[in-house]
């Protein structure tokens, strides 16, 4: 791996600040944050060395990392962190920009959210089947999970029609979330 | 009439790069009363200060203002080259105008402006100053030393062997303090012990030095060179003028499941107990809220196996007044518990537990556990279940470092220690893996960093770089949690013990005794050097000396070297018979004094006093406050409360200020 | 006193036993609950790392939608809703900048005071324990219950406010009420994936192995949970870890207002004991609590 440095180097901290909040140059790298990482054995790149690559303005290598994919946002590194750095919040901005930039280092997780995301935005509230069959159907394994739906159908746990007494403001929500964060869910929808 | 000269000075480029000093030259020449006035690149260089006394000779001079940097920098230097002309130091002053003037102003022409009137103004000043007297106050020619381990001894030894007095005060039952504890020390693996009992033992024998342990400070009162101390000497229960320390109390008394204090809970004591064998002085003491008999009124046990009835339910708190001319605070430290209950905002280590698992150490205690004095004497065995442990985990920077638990500061031992623990361990235990997780290694003192390097690459430590996040149990087994950032990857180890390096903390009790002092503390409690560069044994109140790990976390040499610092400057100190102090005091027009009080309540240096006016015939006319020049500090708050404008500040008199002001105007 | 509802799609689909159990035990304890009318989707997870706003917009739209509805409290069952509600709550509150985004987006008021308790908190809190300990009438002697908090509930903790974050308490409280015991271990608060269950089955099955793996070795006969998505992975996945590791994954994972409602005498099918995947009948017949 080989890093030019040049003079604008705390340009990318910089806009890791604006969405998130946190300063990368708090952090020492003292790898807490990657010691408890709930999906620590999943990902190449520990949080740990994602904040590095903020810090060293090595924009692509972060945007194009799969850890804030992967991240669970279970808040076990920012909730640790010695130096109250919100780590969580900080893979949280760099998956936001890079779903902002169309990069899906880790597509699944980025379909995922769409589709979730899809379903709450018509309807209001969630449709936990149509979620699943969307997801499988769209990540080219329609049988995923098909034993285990049946079974879950059996118990009576999946609704067949979607719920539709959410309240009408949501789509305004959505739309207006939208155009003013610029970071569009929409968008990546046209493309598939 | 005055004859005043002035002396502009150019710093180099300091001042001459922002203040025309030439310009400031000339126009000083105009003030009244100001009959020479010359600029000079170097004002302080020997030809400068010859400049100074020559022109005072030729002009015959009364006052002289030197324009130059902060009095706190010069103001010696160009007071005794005044001296040297006969002419007396207090008719120099200095007009700052470095820091006031060229260091925070841009436009050099209003900068040369600014500096004339910087110099007008102590013209007018130095015009109206008096030839004053130094105060000479008397020294006590004893030393106090609060705090017995290494670095009070050591400073009490220096002293006395300078022949002078020593009053050695010691809260715990017997000195030594934490070195007593270790096993080994680095860099060079001697018997921490053997190198420390001898000089325990001097201290103890020392014909200039006066031991009390078990004793603490009660009250402190008076200034540099005359301090009165109360010292409380807690009640031991035991006479030590009679008991010979044969230890059969110990054997008898009942209680024998204590934790033990030196051991760090790893051992046990009774109730009647010398803290451990080579204590000094070797006399127990009787833990009262622990004994049988002061509980439940049965028992004494110790009283009847005591041949020689030095036994003595019946004393109390004794307390001894002693004067002294400086102390040195020799308190040393504690070390942060991982356990929730921390004060002061420092917070524990839920993540590894808080302090529950028996398996889960600090450093201190695996310090025991190497030790041959110890609980399982060297044997490395863990507190659980006795088991040698084949796998040990090291936790550098627990505590320290670390914003979220409450404390910033680096321990600046602990690199060290754990590199020695690693070693010790290896060489107890030669088929034990020890793993370190560590953050920086910081190994700077002489042959430290070998040390470290010996560690990893002939005792086989494996040094991981990354903090650990969790450590939990699973049955036999603790699993440490860890990271190692260089190779960027998550590190699960399987360990028998876990040692933690908890960080250097102050006394928990510190601030209470710095209060009585008068000595500051930063935020986390150590007690604060003067300077950080220049005065790093002194404090801010004169005649108080720090030494050793009370004022920041310190190995044993950097204890020890303090230590003596801190004893050359009592020795310094003692050494005068009398004490000159610059003499800018307040004093009092007793004609005036209404003697309301008020500037009693004032002072916060306790300085004033009532004094009674009386006629001849001894009756009362009125009352007045009195200053003792000798606690006053000059600050002026009594000034500012007098109603009737009786009290005056010598060096800075209403009039002079007024003048200085007055001066602006014209 | 009556509380906004809010139960969240979850226990509106495949939770729908945390729903019919937490309202069941707070109909036994007078405490009411009022489904908050029209309330949307928190967006959970997959809407604050996609879009910040969007992720503060939709619980606080919640928040405004009981306010309105006269509601000083609202109470969620599921964890991932209380962290979201909480978590909006918090960031409109801190931030003045986000108030005002919030507020255009919602096109409603942004300076509204509304309590957020989730469930185990209102019987901790609002109830108190002594009074729970009287009302307990089938006391669940002997059986060993691993209360799991998993990660939303508790993280992070400085807004969440409910319990230490590293050795929270408050579930292993109400179980040892029941006359349950809770055994210590060491997983309690590990993350079991959440949210990456359908996109990262994998990953999912392995965090919830350990976990299990953890309980039992604790000698726990069943897992308490106290949110929709643990229960999603912990129950659901478990045949699946089995195939996936070539062993027998059969340990009940309970709601912990199961567990309540058992302890009260509810009748288990109400219950939703039936809903399980993994049948937690036998193990509750062996200690004869059934
Ligand atoms: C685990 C560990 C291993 C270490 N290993 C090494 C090593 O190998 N080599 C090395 O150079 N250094 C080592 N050190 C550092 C060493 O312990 C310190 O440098 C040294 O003890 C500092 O001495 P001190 O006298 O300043 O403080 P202390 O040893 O703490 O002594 C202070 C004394 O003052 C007393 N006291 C406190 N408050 C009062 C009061 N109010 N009134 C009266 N008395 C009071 C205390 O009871 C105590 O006896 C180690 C430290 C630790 C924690
Ligand atoms: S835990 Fe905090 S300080 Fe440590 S590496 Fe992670 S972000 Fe940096
Ligand atoms: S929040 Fe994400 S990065 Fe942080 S520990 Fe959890 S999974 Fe890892
Ligand atoms: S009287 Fe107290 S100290 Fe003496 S033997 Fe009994 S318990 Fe021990
Ligand atoms: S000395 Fe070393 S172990 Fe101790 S706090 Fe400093 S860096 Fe950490």
């Amino acid at each position: 791996m080989h890093i030019t440095l040049n003079l604008s180097s705390g340009a990318f901290a910089g806009e890791i600040k604006d969405i998130s909040g946190a300063n990368v140059f708090d952090c020492y790298q003292c790898g807490k944050c990657a010691a408890g990482c709930t999906v620590g054995g999943y990902i190449d790149d520990t949080p740990t060395k994602v904040i590095r690559f903020i810090q060293l303005n090595q924009r692509d290598k972060a945007l194009d990392s799969r850890t804030p994919f992967l991240c669970a946002a279970c808040n076990t590194c920012s909730e640790r962190c010695p130096m109250e750095i919100d780590v969580a919040k900080i893979m949280e901005s760099v998956r936001i920009l890079a779903l902002k930039e169309k990069r899906k280092p880790e597509r699944d997780v980025a379909v995922f959210s769409e589709l979730f995301l899809g379903s709450v935005k018509t309807t209001g509230r969630l449709f936990e089947l149509g979620l699943t069959a969307g997801f499988n159907l769209m990540s080219g394994q329609p049988v995923k999970d098909a034993e285990l739906g049946a079974r879950l159908f059996r118990k009576g746990k999946i609704a067949i029609k979607p719920a539709m007494s959410g309240n009408k403001n949501v789509k305004q929500i959505f739309d207006k979330s939208e155009a003013v964060s610029g970071s569009s869910s929409k968008e990546e929808k046209a493309e598939h | 009439m005055a004859r005043i000269g002035v002396f502009v000075c150019h710093c180099g480029e300091n001042i001459g790069r922002t203040v025309d000093c030439s310009v400031v030259a000339k126009e000083s020449a105009k003030l009244r009363d100001v009959v020479y006035s010359v600029d000079y690149k170097y004002m302080c260089s020997d030809p400068g200060q010859i400049m100074v006394k020559d022109a005072i000779k030729k002009h015959n001079l009364t006052g002289v203002v030197i324009a130059s940097c902060s009095p706190l920098m010069h103001e010696k230097t160009f007071r005794r080259a005044v001296q040297e002309t006969e002419l007396s130091p207090f008719l120099c002053e200095m007009a700052n105008i470095r820091e006031q003037c060229s260091w925070v102003h841009e436009d050099k022409v209003l900068a040369t402006k600014k500096a004339v009137d910087l110099v007008r103004l102590m013209v007018e000043k130095v015009k109206r100053n008096t030839p004053l007297e130094p105060i000479r106050i008397p020294v006590t020619k004893r030393a106090l030393v609060i705090g017995g381990g290494i670095a009070g001894i050591q400073a009490a030894l220096d002293i006395a062997d300078g022949n002078q007095e020593v009053v050695m005060v010691e809260k715990s039952p017997s000195i030594g303090g934490h070195m007593a504890q270790l096993s080994e020390t680095f860099p060079t693996l001697d018997c921490s012990q053997c190198i420390l009992t001898p000089k325990m033992v001097s201290a103890n024998s020392h014909k200039n030095i006066k031991l009390y342990t078990y004793t603490e400070v009660e009250s402190v009162t008076g200034y540099i060179g005359n301090f009165d101390v109360t010292l409380r000497k807690k009640a031991r229960y035991v006479d030590d003028s009679i008991c010979s320390g044969c230890g059969i109390c110990q054997e008898k008394c009942p209680q024998k499941k204590i934790s033990s204090e030196f051991n760090t809970g790893l051992g046990k004591r009774p109730a009647i107990y010398i803290p451990f064998p080579q204590a000094v002085p070797n006399i127990p003491v009787i833990d009262k809220e622990r004994c049988t008999y002061f509980k439940n009124g049965k028992c004494k046990a110790c009283e009847k196996f005591c041949d020689r009835n030095a036994i003595k339910f019946d004393q109390t708190d004794e307390f001894i007044n002693i004067k002294v001319g400086a102390i040195v605070v020799a308190t040393g430290y504690e070390m942060y518990n991982i356990g929730k209950n921390n004060k002061n905002g420092i917070k524990g280590y839920g993540e590894y537990g808080c302090g529950e698992d028996p398996d889960i150490i600090d450093s201190l205690q695996f310090e025991r556990l190497l030790s041959a004095s110890g609980p399982t004497f060297g044997e490395v065995k863990r507190p659980s279940d006795g088991k040698v442990p084949e796998t040990v985990v090291f936790l550098q920077c627990v505590g320290s470092r670390d914003k979220a638990k409450g404390m910033e500061y680096c321990s600046k031992i602990c690199c060290m220690y754990t590199a020695k623990h690693t070693m010790l361990y290896k060489h107890k235990v030669h088929h034990g893996q020890a793993f370190v997780f560590y953050l920086d290694i910081r190994a700077g003192g002489k042959n430290y960093d070998e040390f470290v390097r010996r560690a990893i690459e002939e005792d086989g430590a494996i040094y991981l770089r990354g903090r650990v996040s969790k450590i939990y149990r699973e049955g036999d087994k603790l699993i440490v949690k860890g990271a190692d950032t260089l190779s960027g990857s998550q590190v699960e180890i399987a360990a028998d013990l876990v040692v933690l390096a908890t960080a250097i903390t102050a006394q928990p009790d510190i601030v209470p005794l710095a209060q009585k002092l008068g000595v500051g503390y930063d935020k986390y409690h150590f007690l604060s050097e003067a300077h950080p560069k220049l005065k790093p044994v002194e404090t801010n109140s004169a005649g108080i000396f720090l030494a050793g790990a009370c004022q920041a976390p310190k190995d044993i040499p950097e204890s020890v070297a303090q230590a003596s610092a801190a004893a050359a400057k009592v020795l310094g100190l003692c050494s005068a018979t009398e004490l000159e102090r610059e003499p800018y005091v307040a004093k009092v027009y007793e004609s005036t004094c209404a003697g309301c009080g008020f500037c009693i309540e004032a002072c916060p240096y306790k300085a004033i006093d009532n004094k009674a006016i009386v006629n001849r015939q001894g009756k009362l006319i009125k009352n007045v406050a009195y200053i003792n020049q000798g606690l006053c500090q000059g600050c002026g708050t009594c000034l500012s409360v007098c109603r009737s404008k009786s009290i005056d500040l010598a060096g800075f008199t209403d009039e002079q200020i007024f003048s200085e002001i007055n001066s602006l105007f014209v | 006193m009556n509380y906004g509802y809010f139960p969240g799609c979850s226990l509106h689909a495949t939770a729908k036993e945390f729903n019919d159990s937490t309202k069941l035990v707070c109909d036994k304890l007078d405490l009411e609950l009022k489904e908050i009318d029209k309330w949307i989707c928190c967006g959970a997870t997959p809407a604050h790392t996609t879009n910040q706003e969007l992720g503060i917009a939709l619980p606080f739209a919640n928040l405004q939608l009981a306010a309105d509805q006269g509601f000083d409290t609202v109470v969620a069952p599921c964890a991932a809703c209380f962290n979201r509600l909480r978590s909006a709550d918090f960031e409109v509150k801190h931030s003045g900048y986000t108030a005002e985004r919030v507020g255009y987006i919602t096109g409603s008021r942004t300076d509204i005071n509304v309590r957020i308790l989730h469930i185990i908190q209102l019987f901790r809190d609002e109830y108190g324990y002594s009074r729970l300990k009287e009302v307990f009438s089938k006391p669940l002697k002997g059986l060993k219950v691993a209360n799991y908090y998993g990660c939303l509930l508790l993280r992070p903790s400085l807004v969440m406010k409910l319990d230490d974050p590293e050795n929270p308490v408050i579930m292993d409280e109400l179980t040892n009420l029941t006359g349950a015991e809770s055994v210590p271990w060491a997983f309690k608060t590990e993350c079991c994936g959440a949210s990456l269950a359908i996109p990262e089955t994998e990953i999912v099955l392995d965090l919830s192995k350990k976990i299990i793996d953890s309980a039992k070795n604790a000698g726990a006969d069943v897992i308490a949970v106290a949110c929709p998505l643990c229960h999603a992975n912990l129950d659901m996945r478990q045949k699946q870890i089995g195939k996936k590791f070539g062993a027998d994954y059969s340990t009940p994972v309970l709601y912990i207002t199961q567990l309540l409602g058992l302890a009260l005498g509810i009748d288990p099918s109400k219950l939703g004991l039936d809903s399980h995947l993994v049948d937690p009948y036998p193990v509750l017949r062996a200690k004869n609590i059934l």
